[in-house]
């Protein structure tokens, strides 16, 4: 089976990530429940008239997968696959409620055009004019999992030789205010600092855009070689050790061997047990870095922590910021990235140094 | 590497039956499930119709054992209905002793819930169950519990109208490449205001019976439904001596690149996705004995597909209908729902006639069978194609 390589990124996030000659070197430091995108200037990538009609998670879409193709030095893809939790949810709630304030009438057709969740998918590919593969997948935390791993097996069998991938979400007025009713997001404003240790119920909630070139050639631009990707629909605490123990055998690994364990902690005191729980019991050793602190939580936020582990695979840094523990880890050669939302739809994913 | 995608199970909820048997019998009988909306008070109820299932939610609950208390939208309890008769139906007793995997579509997901309580969340704690149930994933993992399937590979896909189509598609590589032992594969749409708002709005639905492929076409009818299929490698068939009903040979999917919502002129991505799935399948055009057209009786689609049908197949092409006259648009199920049809084809040597059909299509010179008809059957290709461009083909037949 060939190789999978990420050969460019591009991330819009709440922090300044969009510049890939930075890496987490300024924090936005925030002390709220909610937190927005720290936005580039569109602009430069979608002229003004256009980007006015595009809804904010195209927009993201669009910019973060110019960024990540520019880097790679590519002007088309074999394959176009998104991940999103709930895709232009702004646009869906404008049709929503447009339907029930006017009982039926006077609607117009935009918002429900730009609420369906292939969306940001058909967009991109319509910008570049991309004829080919072209999938959504829109499965709750593993949305960008699923579109991982659906690229991984198109490049490792020869299908396709350079694939986009990402996950994108974008915040909704309405849908942040039910999730406060029941909540999935925190009552009171925490900090980057406070989050972990909040022992509150929720997350911060979040939006962002994080896409990759993912292609079977090596060069000195790849951050990493793409190994592995696992999703479980449900996996109790009592067999977490053990699926990430034979999701390791099954890549010839040892525990030992992983340089850094980057983990989807989001603060919420209900679900942090698992992050807890693995790090503890087979990674007491290893090098623990989270990231949500600096995203928040949304459906695809894992895509960020994707690309805080292939940023750290090709910089052999690590931001003090991501930090949870102190090691001595030296050259970094295996990253194992672990995420779930609510006890629900975990994932594995394993990076290698290229 | 598993050579073949053998379909050892099917399950299917329509406007035309509840079961597979109930379709196939509403299918030969010319029996369309096309009526007045009774279950969502819309303000268009008098101008459109729709294919709606007679089944309410609350004979769910008793019918699936559900709690009193559950928080299930109708797209979920239709893809309950659909999934257990397809795992029955594969004779599957003992679901995790092989691995397996389940790939849902839906476009509409927990919509029909959101949109009745949208508002009344702030203020009824009793009804926030549901806030839960909106995102699309959340029909796939009621699915997954209810079929027993756990710590796998469970995914929703959501790419319009080929939604489930990409699901058996992506179903079909999972078992190819070796990654799973089993899947079950389709999709579930209900019927929601948003849908019926939003096809309103873009001016594409039919005030009468839908009539693909004809001239005076005026667009589509909704409908509701949720069909799946269990996918099994070759491994799986010879150690469970499985019967199988009909193997995924080939399947296609390419981006027209042209439109958010309408599809070229000239069928590109419908085009594309044919020309790959033969290529898949190893087969040339002539190979195909009868095709299932996307069809969905709206201006733009049928001129689009007719004219990538001929681009493919020349003007000689096989037989080919759309069987949305029976069952309206699906969305979301559309492609699952036509799959269960290719194979219920395939099955019985029989082509289901394409209904409503009266004047030739001005554009070209091809026309669907209209006639119930017998003939051996090798090998069905099926379009569904939606929006952002979506386009993909699926070829399923009776050798592996």
């Amino acid at each position: 089976m060939k190789k999978v390589y990420i050969q460019g990124a591009g991330s819009i996030s709440s922090q300044k990530t969009f510049d890939n000659s930075e890496f987490l070197d300024e924090i936005s430091v925030y002390n709220d429940t909610v937190i927005s995108v720290v936005n580039p200037n569109y602009k430069e990538y979608i002229p003004p008239a256009a980007a006015r009609r595009m809804a904010k998670g195209i927009k993201m879409g669009v910019v973060a997968s110019r960024i990540a193709m520019q880097e790679a030095n590519v002007e088309q893809v074999d394959a176009i696959i998104t991940g999103t939790g709930m895709g232009c949810v702004v646009d869906s709630e404008k049709f929503v409620s447009a339907i029930i304030d006017n009982n039926e009438e006077f609607l117009t057709p935009t918002s429900f055009i730009q609420s369906t969740h292939n969306t940001v998918g058909g967009q991109i590919a319509l910008g570049m004019g991309c004829k080919g593969y072209n999938f959504t997948y829109v499965h709750a935390s593993n949305s960008f999992e699923s579109a991982l791993l659906d690229a991984k097996m198109q490049l490792e069998l020869g299908e396709a030789s350079s694939i986009l991938v990402g996950g994108v979400d974008e915040l909704g007025a309405h849908t942040i205010k039910i999730h406060r009713l029941i909540d999935h997001i925190k009552e009171n404003a925490v900090t980057p600092a406070t989050l972990l240790d909040s022992k509150s119920s929720g997350s911060v909630f979040s939006e962002g855009a994080n896409f990759f070139v993912l292609g079977n050639a090596l060069s000195e631009r790849c951050y990493a070689e793409v190994v592995s990707v696992e999703m479980y629909n449900t996996l109790p605490l009592e067999n977490l050790e053990e699926t990430v123990e034979a999701f390791l055998k099954d890549n010839n690994l040892s525990t030992e061997e992983i340089d850094v364990v980057v983990m989807g902690n989001n603060g919420d005191v209900a679900y942090d047990n698992y992050y807890n729980h693995i790090s503890s019991a087979l990674f007491s050793e290893t090098q623990h870095v989270y990231y949500k602190h600096l995203c928040g939580e949304f459906n695809t936020a894992s895509s960020f922590g994707m690309w805080l582990g292939a940023k750290i695979l090709k910089t052999q840094q690590i931001p003090e910021i991501v930090k949870l523990n102190e090691t001595k880890a030296s050259a970094i050669k295996h990253i194992l990235l672990y995420n779930q939302y609510r006890g629900e739809n975990h994932s594995l994913s394993l990076l290698k140094k290229c | 590497m598993s050579k073949g995608v053998a379909i050892t199970g099917m399950g299917i909820i329509s406007a035309i039956g509840n079961n597979v048997a109930e379709n196939y019998d509403a299918l030969i009988q010319e029996k369309k499930g096309i009526s007045r909306i009774s279950k969502i008070d819309t303000i268009h109820k008098d101008a459109i119709m729709v294919g709606e299932i007679d089944t309410t939610n609350e004979q769910f609950f008793k019918q699936l054992n559900l709690p009193e208390d559950n928080n299930y939208g109708r797209s979920a309890l239709l893809g309950v209905a659909a999934a257990k008769e397809a795992v029955a139906h594969a004779n599957i007793k003992d679901i995790v002793k092989y691995s397996t995997g389940l790939i849902s579509a839906t476009s509409v997901g927990g919509m029909d819930m959101t949109e009745q309580y949208y508002y009344k969340y702030l203020e009824d704690e009793s009804l926030q169950k549901y806030i839960e149930g909106h995102h699309a994933g959340d029909s796939t993992q009621k699915i997954a519990q209810e079929l027993g399937i756990e710590k796998s590979l469970v995914t929703t896909i959501s790419t319009a109208c080929s939604s489930a189509a990409n699901a058996i598609l992506m179903g079909a590589r999972l078992i190819k490449s070796g990654k799973l032992d089993r899947v079950v594969v389709g999709g579930t749409d209900c019927l929601s205001k948003f849908t019926i708002n939003g096809f309103k709005t873009l001016m594409i639905l039919s005030d009468t019976y839908n009539t693909p492929f004809d001239e005076n076409r005026k667009g589509l009818n909704l409908g509701e439904a949720a069909a799946y299929l269990v996918l099994e490698s070759d491994a799986v068939v010879k150690a469970e001596n499985k019967k199988v009903l009909a193997y995924v040979k080939g399947y296609g999917n390419a981006n027209d690149a042209f439109h958010q919502t309408a599809s070229s002129e000239n069928g590109d991505g419908a085009t594309l996705a044919m020309e790959k799935a033969l290529k898949v399948a190893g087969m040339e055009p002539r190979d195909i004995d009868y095709v299932n057209a996307h069809g969905t009786a709206t201006g733009n689609n049928d001129l689009s597909e007719g004219r990538a049908l001929i681009r493919v197949f020349g003007e000689d092409l096989p037989e080919f209908s759309s069987t949305k006259a029976y069952t309206g648009h699906t969305l979301a199920a559309a492609g699952a729902i036509e799959a269960v049809y290719s194979v219920l084809a395939l099955q019985h040597n029989i082509i289901f006639p394409n209904l409503n059909f009266n004047s030739q299509m001005k554009e070209f010179h091809i026309t669907p069978q209209t006639q119930l008809k017998q003939k051996e059957l090798h090998t069905v290709l099926s379009n569904s194609l939606g929006f952002g461009g979506n386009c993909s083909t699926l070829i399923f037949s009776k050798e592996a």
